[in-house]
């Protein structure tokens, strides 16, 4: 939690990459995990892959299936943390869904997060108020730091709470929408990340949801702290494979607008 | 009326219920939830669903005494016959007051989800008769297998949108449902066909469906002079016909209530769909519940005949009823639902959906005694099942 913090404070225009464990292949993680580092993302988010992922659209849903097909698990995706501890540095964050944490065993998950330096988590199907009830006490006592999510449509006040209740950064979802990568930014949504700097949050904001390129990362970074892609990279890993190189030359177009040498 | 088994404020029955869900359907929920309640107890409201439920769908149901079952298991076994509504099943009930619901909320597009199409049809239906934007999702499989009900929609002039992922049937026509309405949040209400989903909905769809006890209690005053029978029993998928059969006798602790779950081929042959007996407690679009889940907490796909009670959840309701004591749920395999259906066709001249001959087949496993009165309800009509009748009794 506090690497994280410290990053968020003393860096602007940061990028994050979402990609799903088990994604391509079984024993991509790791090497996913390491090619980002290298590439020179800020942070992380390691999907763990559900059945039924509701708020995800078709690619990362299609790489959740392929990724449990190849026998992704929980326990797997520990085991994969722990061989690779001390090896990367860039904060870890795991992002998914309640049921499979909850079979876990929440108190089991929990002390594998901290074992393997995990910082936060985004669990999208845990509500705010049922987060404070349950397992703020929880995740806190263990160094994770749960991170909000917020939509054109979550009202002032709302807003306000969460961001009182974060320990991080708050998560903005660029538009109603499930995940998935699209084409530029409207003027409504403009407006919406504007109304939300006016609000003089105490929490840093990284936007997500919809950033496919390196125009719309930069748009957004205006806005923001910076900016979480997803599905444009799950894409890139479906037709490139898991391939250093290839992930290295994604990373730097992402960030310069332009093609590696 | 019953107050112990009613939901909290957070929409928690005991320790199922509540609204898992994420924040980009926050507002819509906190919307409907503020505005159920004040919208359903309004006399406009209670007026118009009343009409509707008389002049449009036919109610009430009969209550009718199956004279020639009754003989063969010793008792009085009363048929409350939800077949007999308007577009073939008890779903119609529910749609009726979720579509004034919309209309009273301005929403002016209408999501939905369904399995065997029972719940499709029901919607088109109302949206055809209100005038509003009608959009389904259902599983590709089951756009294949129950093809009669998909043009029944695409008649009424809904748009049919197959769900492509996992196993292509409800649950994934569900989470379909989920993603539309996060990407529509202002003008779309989501109708839901069942006693499932985030709070208010397994609330809100119970007291819809309630208008069933509500009957059953006055005809059974006017037919035996109690409005208590000895037994309620109802077929459960999500459970929306259990949950209105057993509503007003929640309180009414000498009504002994009986679920009904599918248990495909049987309950540890892998192929079933038998979530109180065979799940654990879990988290599925947007409640917690008894689930059928692996071990590793990936829901798992269900499997019945019945297309209807093919869901690997169950409403929260029905897992604190079941957990509480206060309704058994009995386990029914396909060769047992189909014996029964083709026993009441043959006795009683009544072809029910392949959901309520769970129910029928049910009796099998109470220990029924001479004057005892039973009323079961047959939630919807066979006309939809006659493919597997035809193929599963050999009738062709």
């Amino acid at each position: 939690m506090e690497k994280l913090k410290s990053l968020l404070q003393r860096k602007k225009d940061l990028l994050s990459v979402y990609f799903t464990a088990g994604f391509p292949h079984i024993d991509s993680t790791v090497k996913v995990l390491k090619s980002l580092e290298k590439a020179g993302v800020d942070f992380v988010e390691i999907g763990m892959p559900y059945s039924d992922p509701l708020a995800d659209g078709p690619v990362i849903q299609n790489s959740s299936t392929i990724a449990l097909q190849n026998g992704m698990t929980l326990k797997k995706l520990f085991e994969q943390l722990s061989e690779i501890k001390g090896e990367v540095s860039i904060p870890i964050i795991l992002m998914g869904y309640l049921n499979p944490v909850l079979k876990f065993g929440p108190e089991k998950f929990v002390e594998e997060c901290k074992k393997n330096n995990v910082s936060g988590l985004i669990l999208p199907d845990l509500p705010y108020e049922t987060y404070v009830e349950e397992f703020q006490e929880l995740f806190t006592s263990h160094g994770l730091s749960n991170i909000f999510l917020i939509t054109p449509q979550t009202p002032e006040e709302r807003i306000k709470k969460l961001d009182s209740a974060s320990t991080s950064f708050i998560y903005m979802v660029s538009s109603a929408a499930v995940t998935g990568a699209r084409d530029g930014l409207s003027a409504q949504q403009i407006e919406y990340f504007e109304r939300v700097n006016t609000l003089q949050l105490s929490s840093p904001r990284m936007v997500g949801f919809g950033i496919s390129n390196h125009d719309t990362y930069k748009n957004v970074c205006q806005y923001a702290h910076g900016a979480i892609v997803g599905s444009a990279f799950i894409k890139h890993l479906e037709q490139a494979g898991d391939d250093e190189e290839g992930i290295i030359s994604f990373i730097k177009k992402m960030k310069t607008g332009k093609n590696a040498e | 009326m019953s107050t112990s088994f009613q939901p909290d404020e957070r929409g928690f029955y005991g320790p199922y219920g509540g609204a898992y869900i994420p924040e980009m359907l926050i507002p819509n929920i906190e919307n409907l939830k503020e505005n159920y309640l004040r919208i359903m107890n309004s006399e406009s409201f209670r007026k118009d669903f009343k009409t509707l439920l008389e002049d449009y769908a036919g109610r009430p149901s009969p209550l009718y005494h199956a004279d020639r079952l009754s003989d063969h298991y010793g008792c009085n076994i009363w048929l409350k016959r939800e077949d007999l509504n308007h577009t073939g099943s008890h779903k119609v009930n529910n749609t009726i007051g979720q579509i004034l619901l919309a209309n009273e909320m301005g929403k002016k597009r209408i999501i939905a989800e369904t399995g065997a199409g029972q719940h499709g049809v029901a919607t088109a239906t109302v949206c055809a008769l209100m005038g509003l934007e009608c959009v389904v999702y259902m599983g590709e499989t089951d756009i294949e297998r129950q093809a009669p009900n998909v043009a029944r929609m695409k008649m009424l002039g809904a748009d049919v949108r197959p769900a492509m992922s996992g196993s292509r049937t409800l649950k994934d026509a569900t989470n379909e449902a989920l993603r539309d309405w996060i990407a529509n949040p202002l003008d779309t209400f989501y109708l839901i066909g069942s006693v499932v989903g985030p709070h208010p909905y397994p609330d809100m769809v119970a007291r819809l469906q309630s208008v069933i006890s509500g009957e059953i209690q006055w005809q059974m005053r006017n037919k035996t002079g109690n409005s208590n029978p000895d037994y309620v029993v109802a077929c459960v998928g999500g459970g929306s016909n259990a949950a209105g059969s057993f509503y007003h006798f929640l309180d009414e602790p000498e009504v002994q209530l009986i679920g009904a779950e599918a248990a495909g081929e049987g309950l540890t042959s892998g192929k079933t769909a038998a979530s109180i007996a065979m799940g654990e407690t879990g988290v599925i679009h947007g409640s917690m519940t008894n689930l059928m889940q692996t071990d590793d907490g990936q829901i798992t796909e269900p499997y019945s005949i019945s297309a209807g009670l093919d869901y690997p959840g169950i409403g929260p309701l029905h897992a604190w009823l079941a957990k509480s004591g206060r309704a058994k749920y009995l386990s029914v395999t396909d060769q047992e639902a189909l014996d029964a259906a083709l026993q009441l066709t043959q006795k009683e001249g009544i072809i029910p959906a392949l959901e309520s001959a769970h129910a029928l087949a049910a009796l099998n496993q109470l220990d029924l005694k001479s004057g005892e009165n039973v009323v079961v309800t047959i939630s919807g009509r066979g006309d939809k099942d006659m493919k597997t009748y035809m193929e599963r009794l050999k009738l062709t």
